[in-house]
């Protein structure tokens, strides 16, 4: 095996397209989402659906702030998370907060409470409080009433990793590298089998339960194919999400990420940007404000099939050694 | 902003990456929060203390723009002595009639002269300029909007120091002395150190070197004071000499696409196109008549016959001549106030009988759906024209009445059209955003089935009706038959063509060809012109709306992008961004300057002024008009040239913002005796729309949160647009409230739980979301939980709820009729609401235990 094919699987790997065959190939392009500037707007994943014509999957209230979508999936290609935390944002004055009140707690509760009896029930006598009310465990206001707080959102999106399991592990050729170094399936390819599912190490691709096909962003091959930008980008009010060549969206980040530490915001950081991590550097990309883990993303994802060269060493020497014992075996037969 | 204008908060962003302080003021922590450097919350309904205490902080520490007060606005005019404020009256000001709860305005006038407003109410001074009481209107309740001008030999007199006693900035002074940060904290819930903060961010933005601007949307507009919430702004932007300016203004976030263009060429009932007022029911009251009492006698109103006339003309045609009065007489007549909220009374009185609701949805949009959906029910017919079978369309099948018993299907007479509309990808024209900007917009698509646009809806009514009226002879009939109707249509559909209707609005000559500006317009009838603010949209012929030259090849103005009323001027009075000798302010707030050399105003934008109108002009005497301009009256359209930091007439409440509670609040008026505006509008009672005790009176305590109502990024309004797009439906699934975590441990709350609301006026329930983003304030020394409810669900559609605007009563602004959605009181308790029957006995026995009858809540 050479250096080229070890690349493939792990490892810094500048020139994906080429890897993959292509010649000639146009730079490759990619997301850079800057969640220190996003809105939570969600024009993302309105846009995404409208332009890929992905059907709507699910009317749930989940209690997660403002987040109803929950996560990425086979019929949700951006996600907007939001998280509501006591701390000031960057830039932001601070204030005197109320530390001893946790709305996660009251979250915690959540699905435990007594209090969604049938309708025509009759509801808790005004004044009193009902039973297993928390009233206790909730503190008084804060005297000024301030919170500090702030509400980090970030559009999730499939990562287009350099060293792409899904791709990897696909038996169909669904999956494929294309010119622009991004990661496609093909829906009419695809047979369902989806050992790509558990090869994502971010939870990215998954099957649709009504026909059992993966689906995932396809970073809008369509439109790159005529020179137009992926749909979630253009309806982007903010420039949160950034498309373009992954060589300027890094520099820009870099830039970006300067400015906020400058500016004392010196929690944020990049997030998959780096060629030396476990999956080869992210085609798409992030500045956020926190740990990744607390957006819900790995903190460090690697390539599940990073370790497949050495699998089929060991698998081949074991046959080997297998066939080697079976010919002794056949050397040793008394006669 | 962000939360309810995602497109035009990137500009914001845009202003931040270049160093802009963005604050926030808002009860809840929003999307806007999140983003801006400085999150003030504050109890809703409390804005004009807020913002009143910054008006005192600028005025006791001199940190306005002096020389900008000095010349471009009525701060050093002197006031009449018989005029007393609200520190004088605790809390009314002179001239107030508590019988018929209105104003008599004429104390607030400047002394030794009369100003006409250029807005607002401009038939109050319809007797004194007509000599004639022939009014057939109801007793001073003007509403008439129309031009300014001093009365002749009458310029005010001015007391350039500031000091007068009587001067406007002295009076301003005594007015906001007690707005203190100590009572900015006690009312508003605002700490002192926070409020110091924001008082010192605007000043210091403000002045030669640097502008503010303040953005503000329905959370000022929808009180019983709104009017009154943007003039504090105004008064402040004024003083700080943030108007006229870039960076600077009062920028009005509107609530849906074009809603500015339906304000220019109006849907208002008391508006005709460019705010030329609706003539009252004046006995004998000819064009000259209506004129002479409507029009300024100073400034671009006093040209208002131009404009009329040449507005008749575009209606009337050939049919308009200069022997028939131009067919003023083809104007219908106010006999007072027609607004949506008295609309829905007289259909609950039996007198109005049709309705036609055009993208409204008030079964769910409007105060009070209850009656929005019992005057719907005592209708003749009721045309609903939207995307999808809205609340206001199946009220009589499925509405929450005939779940309570209230309303019986077969009882209902209403007879209900409903129509599918075309959106507005499958349709052309403008839209005209908050800067007076129209943009164009094409055809897509055609529309679906039998949809179609409102344009292709009125043109082809009007045919008909014409069509059908053709023999008659009734005199009634003939505005109708003698309306200039010839559309020219194209298309399958026979759509009338949007950019010939634009044309006409743009105005043309007697030769036809297309005028490029209202200062052409005549009042021989040799004109004729839709809306005058909106002539030369059509200059040369050439659709101005939609020219779309990208900024970076043009300056920063970027005036050939789209076109802007007046003239394509891209800030308003911008002859303030010049001082008096037409120089700017400063280099880096350059505008527009005096060239003279040349003799002209010149600069970036389009100059807001008479273009070869030098600083130093002087008017000779008895000028009217834009003559009695002189070099320095930046603000051309007001009566005195001047920007109003007191208002001598125009509004029905006050010439000064005055704290106020809200209708329905848990709290006493801290700053006066008076506790709630004196001269509110409240319609008839009504035992559907009662009131409830305020200010500690016995059974405040029954409603003892703030509640305010608002929108989410996702939804739209009333959610005809947005309940029924499952890709929307789906990111906000279900009607929800949002509270504290201290709220929801006192009243047993549970996250993702049910929560039941009850007002006076309704019962609704909503899934509870507890959250740090609406934090609890300490008002008055106690603690205040408010709760907030996004108003865009009701029962029909993809994603279903409770409808906000169940609970809340109408009294209205008395100015703009607008009701008072954004503060009231209410109780929530855990658990779902009664269904049937039993939800309207538990409103019955909220009221009994507050003990609300026909006159709670309706003290003067």
């Amino acid at each position: 095996m050479t250096d080229d094919t070890g690349n493939l699987l792990f490892g810094p790997q500048p020139d994906v397209a080429g890897a993959a065959g292509y010649r000639g190939a146009p730079p490759r392009m990619g997301f850079f989402t800057d969640t220190s500037v996003c809105i939570g707007c969600k024009a993302c994943e309105v846009a995404c659906k409208e332009w890929n014509a992905i059907p709507e999957d699910g009317l749930e209230l989940t209690g997660m702030s403002y987040d109803n979508t929950q996560g990425l999936g086979a019929s949700t290609w951006r996600h907007v998370a939001f998280i509501e935390q006591r701390k000031p944002l960057g830039g932001q004055e601070p204030g005197v907060g109320h530390e001893d009140v946790d709305v996660f707690a009251a979250a915690g509760q959540l699905g435990t409470s007594p209090s969604s009896p049938d309708p025509g029930t009759t509801v808790a006598e005004v004044g009193s409080a009902p039973a297993g009310a928390p009233a206790g465990a909730i503190s008084p206001v804060a005297p000024d009433g301030r919170t500090e707080l702030r509400w980090l959102m970030s559009s999730d999106v499939c990562k287009h990793c350099t060293h792409a399991a899904c791709l990897d592990v696909c038996p169909t050729g669904s999956l494929f590298r294309t010119e622009f170094g991004t990661v496609v399936v093909q829906e009419d390819i695809c047979n369902g089998c989806g050992y790509c599912v558990p090869a994502c190490p971010y939870g990215v691709i998954d099957q649709r339960p009504d026909d059992g096909r993966a689906w995932k962003c396809t970073l809008c091959y369509d439109r790159l194919g005529v020179g137009m930008e992926p749909a979630c980008a253009k309806a982007c009010p903010t420039d949160s999400i950034q498309f373009g060549p992954l060589d300027e969206l890094r520099d820009r980040a870099a830039v970006g990420v300067a400015r906020l530490h400058a500016a004392g915001v010196t929690d944020a950081r990049l997030y998959g940007e780096d060629p030396g991590d476990g999956v080869g550097g992210d085609g798409a990309f992030f500045l956020l404000l926190d740990e990744p883990e607390v957006y819900g993303l790995p903190p460090d994802p690697v390539v599940t099939t990073r370790d497949m060269p050495d699998m089929w060493r060991h698998a081949v020497a074991a046959a080997a050694s297998l066939a080697g014992l079976a010919a002794l075996s056949f050397v040793r037969r008394p006669r | 902003m962000a939360e309810c204008h995602p497109v035009g908060f990137q500009w914001v962003m845009e202003a931040k990456a270049r160093g802009a302080k963005v604050i926030h003021v808002d009860p809840r922590f929003t999307r806007t929060s999140a983003l801006a450097d400085l999150h003030v919350p504050l109890r809703a309904g409390s804005d004009i203390a807020f913002l009143g205490g910054i008006v005192n902080y600028v005025l006791s520490n001199d940190k306005y723009f002096r020389d900008y007060v000095v010349a471009y606005t009525n701060g050093p005019v002197v006031l009449r002595e018989d005029f007393r404020d609200t520190e004088d009256l605790d809390g009314v000001f002179s001239g107030l009639d508590p019988d018929t709860r209105t104003y008599d305005n004429s104390s607030w006038q400047y002394a030794g002269t009369e100003v006409q407003t250029a807005s607002g109410q401009r038939d109050q001074d319809y007797d004194e300029r007509t000599g004639g009481g022939s009014s057939v209107t109801e007793a001073a309740r003007g509403e008439a909007h129309g031009a300014g001008g001093a009365k002749a030999g009458g310029e005010p007199e001015r007391d350039e120091t500031l000091t007068h006693p009587r001067c406007v900035l002295q009076v301003l002074r005594r007015h906001y002395a007690r707005y203190t940060p100590e009572l900015v904290e006690r009312i508003c819930g605002v700490p002192q150190d926070l409020f110091r903060e924001v008082c010192e961010l605007l000043t210091e933005n403000s002045g030669r070197e640097r502008t503010t601007a303040f953005a503000y949307a329905v959370g000022w507009t929808q009180h019983t004071v709104g009017v009154q919430y943007i003039r504090t702004a105004a008064v402040l932007q004024s003083l700080l000499g943030n108007i006229g300016r870039p960076g600077g203004g009062i920028l009005a976030l509107r609530g849906h696409a074009s809603i500015q263009g339906s304000t220019d060429i109006p849907t208002l009932f008391n508006l005709l196109p460019g705010y030329i007022p609706m003539p009252h029911a004046h006995q004998q009251q000819d064009l000259d008549g209506f004129v002479r009492a409507d029009a300024g006698r100073k400034g671009y109103w006093g040209n208002m016959r131009s404009y009329l006339v040449s507005l008749l003309k575009a209606y009337w045609g050939d049919a308009a001549t200069a022997e028939n009065d131009f067919c003023f007489d083809y104007l219908p007549r106010l006999t007072g106030s027609h607004s949506t909220y008295e609309t829905v009374m007289s259909q609950l009185e039996g007198t109005c009988k049709g309705y036609f609701l055009l993208g409204e949805n008030p079964a769910v949009g409007s105060a009070n759906a209850k009656l929005q959906r019992l005057g719907m029910a005592n209708l003749d017919w009721l045309v609903v024209r939207d995307f999808s079978l809205i609340e206001s369309a199946t009220w009589w099948q499925d509405g929450p009445e005939i779940e309570t018993g209230e309303l019986r299907t077969e009882d209902i007479g209403t007879e209900v059209f409903f129509l599918p509309a075309a959106a507005h990808t499958e349709k052309g024209g403008t839209f005209t955003n908050t800067q007076r900007l129209l943009q164009w917009h094409h055809q897509a698509v055609e529309p679906p089935g039998e949809a179609r646009s409102d344009l292709w809806f009125t043109y082809h009514l009007g045919r008909i009706i014409r069509q059908k009226l053709a023999a008659s002879t009734d005199p009634m009939d003939r505005p109708l038959l003698d309306l200039a109707w010839g559309y020219p249509t194209k298309g399958r559909h026979a759509e009338p063509d949007a950019a010939a209707v634009l044309a006409e609005i743009n105005g043309h000559d007697a030769e036809g060809n297309p005028l490029a500006s209202y200062e052409q317009l005549s009042d021989d009838g040799s004109t004729a012109c839709g809306c005058w603010i909106y002539c030369g949209v059509y200059a040369d012929g050439v659709n101005q709306a939609a020219r779309r030259k990208p900024g970076e090849q043009q300056n920063w103005v970027a005036n050939e992008w789209g076109w802007a009323w007046p003239a394509n001027r891209r800030i308003l009075y911008n002859r303030a961004s010049a001082d008096p000798d037409g120089k700017p302010w400063s280099e880096r707030k350059a505008l527009v300057w005096w060239d003279a050399e040349r003799g002209e105003w010149t600069g970036h934008d389009i100059a807001d002024f008479k273009k070869d109108k030098a600083p130093d002009h002087r008017p000779r005497n008895g000028a009217t008009g834009p003559e009695a301009l002189s070099g320095t009256d930046a603000f051309i359209m007001q009566a005195d040239g001047k920007a109003w930091l007191y208002v001598p007439s125009g509004l029905t409440d006050g010439p000064l913002p005055t704290h106020y509670e809200p209708q329905d609040s848990p709290f006493p008026n801290l700053l006066y005796g008076q506790q709630r505006n004196p001269v509110r509008h409240l319609p008839p009672p009504h035992p559907d729309n009662r009131y409830q005790p305020s200010a500690g009176e016995p059974g405040t305590e029954v409603f003892p949160y703030v509640a305010t109502t608002y929108r989410l990024t996702e939804h739209h309004t009333a959610g005809g647009m947005s309940r029924w797009q499952p890709y929307l439906a789906e990111l906000q699934p279900e009607f929800f409230c949002e509270v504290s975590p201290e709220l929801a441990a006192e009243r047993g709350l549970d996250h993702t739980g049910w929560a039941t609301i009850v007002s006076a006026r309704g019962v609704i329930e909503a899934r509870v979301l507890v959250t740090d983003r609406v934090p609890p304030l300490t008002v008055h020394g106690r603690a205040l939980h408010q709760v907030g409810l996004p108003y865009h669900w009701g029962p029909n559609g993809y994603s279903t709820g409770d409808a906000a605007n169940e609970l809340i009563h109408m009294s209205l602004d008395p100015n703009t009729h607008i009701q008072e959605t954004k503060a009231f009181a209410v109780d929530i308790r855990p658990g779902r609401r009664p269904r049937g029957p039993a939800a309207v006995e538990l409103v019955r026995a909220y009221r009994t235990r507050a003990g609300i009858d026909d006159r709670t809540g309706t003290e003067l």
